[in-house]
């Protein structure tokens, strides 16, 4: 381990610390966040108990689908927009400005679309994602270097070769950035989604909790939310890491 | 929509500099834009026809639009998001960028710092809004809260960023002039690295705006999230549509002045 992730982890230990002694010291009113000690207890009880298992496997299947859907329509989309310039220009204003529309206005919309099921909330997660994919992939084409292409012309690659062997492997880290985005945003929809407006899942949980003053829950599942999102997204990281090492190598 | 990629793309890279070539591109931009606003019109009336109970169709929503321009309550409500918006975009621009600054100029600070930033970006910050809503009680300033928390992020990402990469040449060059720090940030840094920063503020702009309005859209009484919320709740889908639509309207627009102003500045 290297210095950085040392003085990192202290960092982040420190901070866990600080929280837990002004709690205990009762600096922060317990009415207002509870120690982190004891929000991990309870949320050991409550995976023990299966309490919220249903919710859980219910989160996580729709942020499963809403994720894979937005990756894969995120580039065919990200694609054929940058084989059309014109389409681009006139699509960027629309691009730039997105994530500034809470796309939940929708959901009533997708429920009288889709029926009351699982749906609606995984279009909500599904739209806020792929718009991350669709920018990643434009980037990512945009920034194969014309060497690279001009090798192929060289070469005389068929365009199906060209894709898979010159573009894809190129454009190939910003995708990757697409993809850990489009995970995240995944997340993000369809827990605001739950939280707001569904009456079930994780996000909905937590809302209820809140409305019934039940902190202990509440402080629990948020933790949860937060150690799954961010164990995912280090995973995705130290994954991402070693691609990039080895095409330094290569 | 008939695109000829070939004859654009032609037109990108030549880029003869007589008026009329030029007039005639910004002529084609106009007419592409204006065609994709249409085609987007044409999937909101089919989604109209499909489902009336849950959406209003283009006209009458743009009627509705203007009838809510109109009323003293829309200015009530658009005031109080302005308000809370305003102050989380600056407080979000102002200290991201300062924080930015401070964590790119300090190499090792901001090599510790940039996974811990990245993880803040990509939680799911809706679910720790009860907390805030705990610290802050409600009111105005857990909204304001809560769109720093969106905004502040990503301007605080790619001023570091920004800072990070920029060119040793120019900080060699203020060495060997021997400015002083504050000559060196101001004559030097700031310049170089503003294309990046008003990108940075182009994504805090929007995630403030989406934080302000998730946060009305849960416990709050006021602003624009909550017209929408109690549209929802009441049934109200005219009301509920235009405000959708004029937060669009404000969302794009503004996305757009971003843009060009990003455009204009990386030349």
């Amino acid at each position: 381990m290297n210095r950085v992730t040392i003085v990192r982890l202290c960092v982040i230990a420190g901070s866990v610390l600080a929280v837990e002694a002004l709690c205990r010291f009762g600096v922060i009113n317990r009415l207002t966040l509870l120690p982190p000690s004891e929000m991990a207890t309870y949320l050991l009880h409550l995976l023990v108990s299966g309490e919220i298992n249903q919710a859980i496997v219910q989160t996580f299947s729709n942020v499963a689908i809403a994720f894979v859907l937005s990756v894969v329509l995120g580039f065919l989309v990200g694609a054929v927009i940058h084989a059309i310039p014109r389409l681009r220009r006139a699509c960027d204003p629309f691009l730039a400005s997105y994530y500034s529309v809470p796309v939940f206005v929708f959901y009533p919309l997708f429920v009288s679309l889709f029926g009351l099921n699982r749906w609606p909330l995984i279009m909500i997660g599904f739209l806020f994602a792929i718009t991350a994919m669709v920018i990643a992939t434009l980037n990512g084409l945009d920034r194969v270097p014309p060497v690279l292409l001009k090798l192929a012309r060289v070469h005389r690659m068929s365009r199906s070769a060209e894709a898979l062997r010159i573009v894809l492997p190129a454009a190939s880290p910003y995708l990757f950035t697409g993809v850990k985005l489009a995970l995240a945003y995944s997340f993000i929809g369809v827990l605001a989604g739950e939280f707001i407006l569904s009456g079930g899942g994780l996000g909905y949980a937590i809302a209820y909790a809140y409305d019934a003053f039940d902190n202990r829950t509440m402080y629990a599942l948020m933790l949860f939310v937060l150690i799954v999102v961010t164990a995912i997204n280090s995973a995705l990281f130290i994954w991402e890491q070693r691609l990039l090492r080895r095409r330094g190598r290569g | 929509m008939s695109v000829i990629p070939e004859e654009s793309g032609s037109a990108y890279v030549a880029g003869h500099d007589s008026a009329r070539a030029t007039q005639r591109r910004s002529l084609q931009r106009l007419l592409d834009s204006f065609l994709l606003v249409a085609a987007l019109v044409v999937v909101w009336q089919l989604v109209y026809w499909k489902s009336e109970v849950a959406i209003t169709g283009p006209i009458e929503t743009a009627k509705t639009s203007i009838e809510l321009l109109g009323s003293e309550n829309f200015w009530r409500h658009a005031l109080a998001s302005g308000r809370a918006f305003g102050l989380s975009l600056l407080m979000s621009s102002v200290g991201g960028v300062a924080v930015g600054l401070a964590l790119g100029a300090h190499r090792f600070s901001g090599a510790v710092a940039a996974p811990i930033l990245t993880a803040l970006y990509t939680i799911p910050k809706v679910t720790l809004y009860p907390m805030v809503l705990l610290i802050f009680g409600l009111g105005i300033s857990a909204k304001v809260a809560f769109g720093v928390m969106h905004g502040i992020i990503p301007v605080v990402i790619f001023t570091m960023d920004a800072v990070r990469n920029i060119n040793p040449v120019l900080m060699k060059t203020a060495r060997v002039f021997k400015l002083s720090p504050r000559e060196t940030a101001f004559r030097i840094l700031i310049p170089a690295v503003l294309p990046e920063i008003v990108t940075g503020l182009r994504v805090g702009f929007s995630l403030t705006l989406l934080g302000v309005i998730i946060g009305e859209m849960f416990a709050s009484q006021q602003g624009l999230g909550f017209m929408i919320i109690n549209g929802m709740n009441v049934h109200n889908v005219r009301s509920l549509t235009a405000v959708v639509l004029l937060l669009l309207l404000f969302a794009v627009a503004s996305g757009t002045v971003l843009l060009a102003l990003e455009r204009r500045l990386q030349r």
